[in-house]
């Protein structure tokens, strides 16, 4: 990617570590390494839910200058997830979206788009496009 | 109220919340097996033993920094839509009470607060959330009520979320069989109320 805009970087969020990491190794196999891809599942301690604190972590594992789009499953991965974008502070917070998409779809036509070089605007309207 | 930093009082603060969490996990894991995923109180419990471990060093900071730092550690620590809820509601009362250093009024303080939890959570009055013991708590003592009217009321405003349908949260994925359930997020919210009013009422005569 040398001499060329870095690609969006994805984050997949959800309640379920296997959940998160299965839709993970999903993107990897279909769009290889030209995504900044990371996961955040499950709570601190492990077991079933969100933690901000490793959303955070996720998002930064993936930044991207090109921004990051976020995929959430149910209510509380969005909550965390916008108090872990909040967390991370101006100017790098307003480069980073949470997207209205399935997460599954969303999340794979997110980084198909990404990997072509896409503005975030772009791969999140892609992704939106997914809901109903 | 003028609010100030005292060290005795938040660290009161912290045992009688954690103690009151406690002794009602099972009950508020109870209340959300039926509207949501079951595990409320395991989250809150979790969540004020984080804080009380921290108890110490936080009831010697000054009040508006124990608050955000509370409030932080309840979002890194209790997960769910709880944490992040409960930690903006903290975390936003240490910004506004440093943000008026002079005399501040609390309660004004405190509706600054519930708006940004009702912001975070997109929720309103009439949800079936937390909100709906906040916002009635905060009438209370806008009005000036006595500490014990004040627990009465968030009582009573957690029992009334049981007619109400969930519009936020898992619940909300329940539509009409939501109702006839008390909200786990309401009954936690009123048991602390309850839990800081009776100790205030104690330790802190008015």
């Amino acid at each position: 990617m040398i001499g060329k805009t870095a690609n969006v970087g994805i984050v997949i969020v959800s309640h379920s570590p296997l959940v998160a990491r299965g839709i993970a190794d999903m993107i990897r196999q279909m769009v290889g390494d030209c995504v900044p891809l990371a996961w955040s599942g499950g709570n601190a301690h492990g077991e079933l839910g969100t933690d901000a604190g490793g959303i955070l972590k996720a998002i930064e594992a993936a930044w991207s200058d090109a921004g990051v789009a976020v995929f959430v499953d149910l209510g509380g991965a969005e909550t965390n997830s916008e108090m872990a974008i909040e967390m991370l502070g101006l100017p790098r917070s307003a480069l980073v979206s949470i997207c209205n998409a399935p997460l599954v779809e969303g999340a794979v036509i997110a980084a198909a788009e990404a990997s072509g070089g896409a503005s975030l605007a772009k791969v999140v309207a892609t992704a939106e496009e997914l809901s109903p | 109220m003028a609010v100030q930093a005292e060290p005795v009082l938040v660290a009161g603060l912290i045992e009688v919340c954690r103690a009151t969490i406690a002794e009602n996990s099972d009950h508020l894991c109870a209340l959300d097996r039926a509207i949501g995923d079951g595990d409320h109180g395991t989250n809150m419990r979790r969540g004020c033993e984080a804080v009380s471990a921290e108890g110490e060093s936080l009831s010697s900071l000054p009040f508006p920094d124990a608050m955000e730092k509370i409030g932080l550690t309840l979002v890194m620590n209790v997960g769910g839509a709880a944490g992040p809820l409960y930690g903006t509601l903290l975390m936003e009362i240490g910004r506004e009470l440093r943000k008026s250093n002079e005399k501040p009024d609390f309660s004004q303080v405190l509706k600054q607060a519930i708006d940004a939890v009702a912001r975070r959570g997109r929720a309103h009055a009439g949800d079936k959330t937390l909100l709906d013991v906040l916002y009635p708590v905060h009438a209370a003592l806008a009005s000036r009520s006595p500490l014990g009217a004040i627990a009465r009321r968030a009582e009573r405003s957690a029992n009334r979320t049981a007619d109400m349908k969930a519009m936020r949260g898992r619940a909300a994925y329940l539509g009409d069989r939501s109702i006839g359930h008390i909200d786990p997020g309401a009954s936690s919210c009123a048991l602390l109320t309850t839990a800081i009013c009776r100790y205030l009422g104690e330790h802190r005569p008015q």
